[in-house]
């Protein structure tokens, strides 16, 4: 073990040097292809592709550009996201410190829980008719559950002694909850954003794919893909890898900066 | 000098659902102000119970803890230092120790608890850590910490439960100095748990040995020799094998 377990988040040039070996490889072998096969609707080259990609804010197919169109999905993302971490975080709170409302709502999200997000969307439909109202619903429900569970996880392992000690120097009930119980789940809570996000992220682009929306990277796509523009494709999945990338750079560095004292005691 | 604390009749019973076992069997003793009193016993005997039951953490059957500060059960003012120093790893040093302060039944002002915190950080020698996270301290200081912590709220009483079994015993020599020079300088009132008979003598005034369970207060030694105390000394030496004996003796 220990290369896994290993907290260091500093990467080294040697380090960057190998992990970027395999996917220049693949880029390398691509344009090869690409050269090739010498036919833009089955794999352009990389310089169609970045045609798109460097013009991030022009209009494409007369509509909104790659940049407008990562805003849209954003703005849904995080308005999604943003309602599941009202609901989930305090109910998880509540459900950890207390025996007694766990043992009401554990079976259902349990019996929840399982069903895929995008299942929902003819639901969804139905109840908020399509568009921005449905897909935020898709958003909430796919990080409603990571959120909700690791909340849960982090009230239940806070450590009696904790608690002990926080009595004996004369802490209330509420005083416990407020000063331990939440900053001892906060780098639980944290993890479960991360992972949450990282599913609504995909919750969007699959949802922005289904008939009826009319902007975001997941519409971009299906509708480069109904005009034969496989270039505009493939930088739309550079970019949702990109942002993709980047938020979760956002939480592991939040980690690092704030919760480093988790598990060293 | 009048008594701090006094236990009377205290006993306690636990109970599984199925089977009942007696803990604690009518204890009784009274510590006066500004004593060092060790517990003893052997392993599994109640000793960290009694504690439990001074601190409030859980209560007696049978029997009262009375303050000798006043008459109300509720106003015994105990401070407690566990084996595990119990500090919150999310907390620096400075708000650890300041923690007991910021409670609403303290409520203190930010400009107090600063006055305090900075005197208790200098008293255990870590006024250079005081916004370092616990994980960046050794064994000895974070449980420096627990002493400062338990000392800002101004104990009629320190309840410590084997505060320096877990540590190396260089360390733990260094730590127990540090507890007669605390009584030193804050007058402070120590009642401790402790396994290791040259502790118990070193730092006590007196010795309180209890049975083994359900636990009653066997013998209590009293030690005079003045401090500090020389533990290679023929005489202490006498008296660390006569505590050892007690513990670890079967009879009644």
């Amino acid at each position: 073990m220990g290369y896994l377990n290993s907290r260091n988040i500093m990467i080294t040039l040697p380090q960057i040097i190998k992990g970027l070996v395999i996917p220049v490889g693949i880029l390398f072998i691509w344009q090869l292809l690409s050269y090739q096969i010498h036919n833009n609707f089955i794999l352009p080259g990389w310089g169609e592709i970045c045609s798109i990609l460097f013009i991030p804010g022009e209009p494409l197919f007369g509509g909104p550009s790659l940049l407008e169109n990562s805003f849209y999905s954003l703005e849904r993302v995080l308005a999604g996201f943003l309602l599941a971490i009202i609901v989930a975080v305090p109910l998880g709170l509540i459900c950890g410190w207390s025996k007694e409302v766990y043992t009401y709502v554990n079976p259902f999200i349990q019996i929840i829980r399982p069903i895929p997000p995008i299942a929902w969307m003819p639901l969804a439909i139905a109840w908020f008719s399509i568009g921005f109202g449905s897909i935020i619903f898709i958003i909430f429900i796919g990080s409603f559950f990571p959120v909700l569970i690791s909340t849960l996880d982090g009230v239940r392992v806070v450590r009696i002694h904790w608690l002990e000690v926080a009595e004996t120097l004369g802490a209330t009930t509420t005083e416990k909850f407020l000063t331990v119980v939440i900053p001892a789940s906060l780098p639980f809570i944290w993890t479960g954003l991360r992972v949450a996000f990282a599913v609504a992220w995909m919750c969007v682009v699959a949802a922005e794919m289904l008939p009826g929306t009319s902007a975001g990277l997941g519409y971009l796509i299906m509708y480069a893909y109904n005009l034969g523009q496989i270039q505009v494709i493939v930088a739309g999945m550079v970019i949702i890898g990109i942002i993709g990338i980047a938020s979760d750079c956002f939480f592991r560095i939040g980690q690092a900066r704030f919760f480093s004292w988790q598990g060293k005691e | 000098m009048k008594d701090i604390l006094v236990l009377d009749g205290i006993s306690k019973v636990f109970s599984d659902g199925i089977s009942v076992y007696p803990a604690l069997s009518n204890i009784s003793f009274a510590i006066r102000k500004r004593e060092i009193v060790c517990l003893m016993g052997p392993s599994g005997c109640g000793k960290s119970t009694v504690l439990r039951i001074i601190a409030g953490l859980m209560k007696a059957d049978a029997g009262m803890v009375h303050s000798g500060v006043c008459d109300e059960p509720a106003c015994i003012h105990a401070a407690m230092v566990f084996q595990e120093h119990g500090l919150f790893p999310w907390l620096s040093v400075y708000d650890n120790v300041a923690y007991g302060l910021r409670l609403k039944i303290r409520s203190f002002k930010e400009t107090e608890i600063r006055k305090r915190v900075t005197t208790l950080l200098f008293l255990v020698h870590l006024e250079a850590f005081s916004s370092s996270l616990p994980h960046q301290l050794s064994g000895g200081m974070k449980q420096r910490v627990a002493v400062a912590r338990a000392l800002a709220i101004e104990p009629e009483i320190l309840l410590m439960d084997e505060p320096f079994s877990a540590l190396d015993s260089y360390t733990r020599m260094e730590l127990e100095d540090e507890v007669l020079r605390i009584r030193h300088e804050m007058n402070t009132t120590f009642l401790f748990v402790t396994h290791n008979p040259e502790e118990a003598v070193y730092l006590a005034d007196r010795i309180i040995v209890l049975s083994a369970r359900p636990a009653t207060v066997r013998d209590v030694i009293p030690v005079s020799f003045p401090y500090p105390r020389d533990i290679g000394d023929p005489q202490v030496i006498e008296v660390i094998r006569l505590v050892t004996r007690m513990v670890t003796s079967k009879e009644k």
